[in-house]
């Protein structure tokens, strides 16, 4: 089996990020950046499916401009086999992205697509989703396990009451919960290892996608902002001021 | 010009999200359908013609709907979407599983989870665990769009519309549907409780948690939340988070219990109308947004709370 694994570099989770005041966008200079939380847990997955004797190979990929590599050499780092960065300067929607990797895969042929649920950054949740729908393969979202069969990936998703349990024929798309896995730390001889691995530079435009932006962000701004309120001396008070406030019922 | 809203039930109820939909259908402008899809769900295809400026409601009555599996319903909007400019669901997980599919499929760039309408093209959206808002517009022909429904009212229940059935042109579909584990609904939803009573990792296990989160929220008819690492550590079931990638609610009273207040937790309930904290640490984050904060020691504090409640009833 073949695993595909989408990567994408985003500000680093703990980073509280700030508005530029004139509305332009957030401020990004100098913020930490890190591969998406939600994809060091899909590569966690492919890696783990090539240790347990599923998978042979891991292929992570990268969509962006030159600093996408470093995210790239993350998920080689971890323990993927090789990468893909195709290149792009342009801001890239979900839908350019499910495009990319759709001509990608078709060309990679891959097995398997593990990829984040949402990217923190822009937290859209929608392009593991829009690839599958491209690519006439069926979907589980929101994974906490997923359990490879024959020919087949069963996988276990987390929804709004509970959890649901399905089962997905190969080509799938599967996107990665919180839950379904705890990312390993790359270890300093797999660091070393990785600077062997390669990685294959692709120009978007080779793929033959429009990359040209659907949505036109007219202005990005801070929410209205809470202070701290007060601090009360007991719970009795506290009581009182609910009901006072009538929130009590 | 019209709007399609798909309803989230479980094919007996409908799910009070949806009257928040429609809400933000309403502002659209367009007149409103409903589509309900599912498996002998007649009662809830009833239930959204009452909600008030909704004009139709489709009903797709078929096996093949009764899971919510994204294959059938990206399919059936796409079969229907001729009809209709703007394809909408809430930000529920069949929403986020179903919509960018079916966005995909009809070559449109989806907004998701979005907090405000400013225009039927322009919308604002949270961004970086809602410590941005963008403005953004669709420039395409048709808008496919997710909405967060904590940050909308829901429609009043008075309304006339008609019912309409619908027979789905259905093909195969490949995911099957194996089985499912959902909680007992014995408390009210996250997503429509007036009042939420939320624990962290500090509870120390599910049974504590359920001791002193769970009665606490009964005492005051409230749901119960909890933090990444309650339900991490085991002490909540994941259908419970609050968070940035886990439930986002918006209620008139939201008490943090043992949370300390990071960023991915206060992405999920930082809209609440009334914030309390209780923290044995005066310096976590959750009292920077907490209307009220108690520091101590949690477990004594929510007995006191709970002896207060009691006699102010009494």
């Amino acid at each position: 089996m073949k695993i595909l694994v989408p990567v994408k570099r985003v500000v680093d989770a703990y980073v509280r990020v700030r508005v530029k005041s004139d509305g332009s966008g957030v401020d990004l200079a100098g913020a930490k950046m890190a591969m998406n939380p939600f994809d060091e847990i899909a590569i966690e997955e492919a890696i783990r499916l090539v240790e347990d004797g599923t998978a042979e190979e891991v292929v992570a990929v990268s969509i962006g401009a030159a600093p996408a590599v470093d995210t790239i050499r993350t998920g080689l780092a971890m323990g993927a086999d090789r990468g893909i960065l195709i290149k792009t300067d342009d801001r890239v929607e979900p839908l350019t992205v499910a495009k990319l990797l759709k001509a990608l895969i078709e060309r990679e042929q891959p097995d398997l697509v593990i990829m984040g649920k949402q990217a923190i950054d822009d937290d859209c949740n929608q392009t593991g989703q829009m690839l599958a729908g491209l690519l006439g393969w069926p979907q589980a979202t929101f994974a906490s396990k997923i359990e490879p069969g024959d020919g087949t990936v069963r996988v276990r998703r987390e929804i709004d009451g509970g959890e649901q349990m399905v089962n997905l024929p190969l080509p799938a798309i599967v996107t990665a919960e919180l839950r379904l896995n705890e990312p390993r730390f790359a270890s300093l001889p797999s660091i070393m290892k990785a600077k062997k691995k390669i990685v294959e530079q692709i120009e978007a435009s080779e793929l033959g996608v429009d990359t040209t932006p659907r949505l036109k962000v007219l202005k990005t701004i801070e929410p209205t902002q809470r202070s701290a309120g007060k601090q009360l001396g007991s719970a009795a008070e506290l009581v009182e001021k609910l009901r006072a406030k009538g929130v009590l019922g | 010009m019209t709007t399609i809203v798909l309803a989230d039930h479980d094919n007996i109820t409908l799910d009070g999200s949806t009257a928040r939909t429609v809400s933000a259908a309403v502002e659209l402008g367009a007149a409103v359908h409903v589509l309900v899809a599912g498996s002998n769900c007649a009662e809830v295809g009833s239930a959204a013609a009452r909600l008030s400026g909704v004009e139709t409601v489709i009903v797709a009555d078929d096996a093949v709907f009764e899971h919510h599996m994204a294959e059938p319903l990206a399919a059936l909007l796409v079969e229907l979407a001729a009809g209709y400019d703007t394809i909408m669901a809430s930000s529920s997980s069949t929403g986020k599983d179903v919509l960018p599919r079916a966005a995909a499929l009809l070559d449109v760039m989806q907004v998701s989870d979005i907090i405000k309408v400013v225009s039927p093209d322009t919308f604002e959206r949270p961004i970086y665990a809602g410590n941005a808002i963008e403005t953004v517009q669709s420039t395409d022909p048709k808008r496919v769009i997710t909405v967060r429904t904590s940050a909308f009212d829901a429609v009043a229940g008075d309304g006339n519309g008609k019912v309409e059935p619908h027979i789905a042109k259905l093909g195969s579909f490949k995911a099957q549907f194996e089985g499912e584990n959902l909680s007992v609904a014995d408390r009210p939803e996250l997503g429509s409780a007036r009042i939420i009573v939320s624990g962290g990792r500090a509870l120390g296990s599910a049974e504590r948690f359920d001791q002193v989160i769970g009665s606490l929220a009964d005492m005051l008819g409230a749901a119960v939340g909890a933090s990444r690492a309650a339900v991490d550590s085991g002490y909540a079931p994941n259908d419970l988070q609050v968070g940035q990638t886990g439930k986002i609610v918006a209620p008139d009273l939201y008490i943090a219990i043992g949370i300390s207040g990071a960023i991915q937790h206060l992405a999920g309930m930082k809209e609440s109308k009334i914030i309390v904290a209780i923290n044995k640490d005066a310096d976590a984050p959750i009292f920077q947004i907490a209307d009220y904060g108690l520091v101590g020691d949690l477990f004594e504090i929510v007995d006191e709370l709970k002896a207060a409640l009691e006699s102010r009833a009494a």
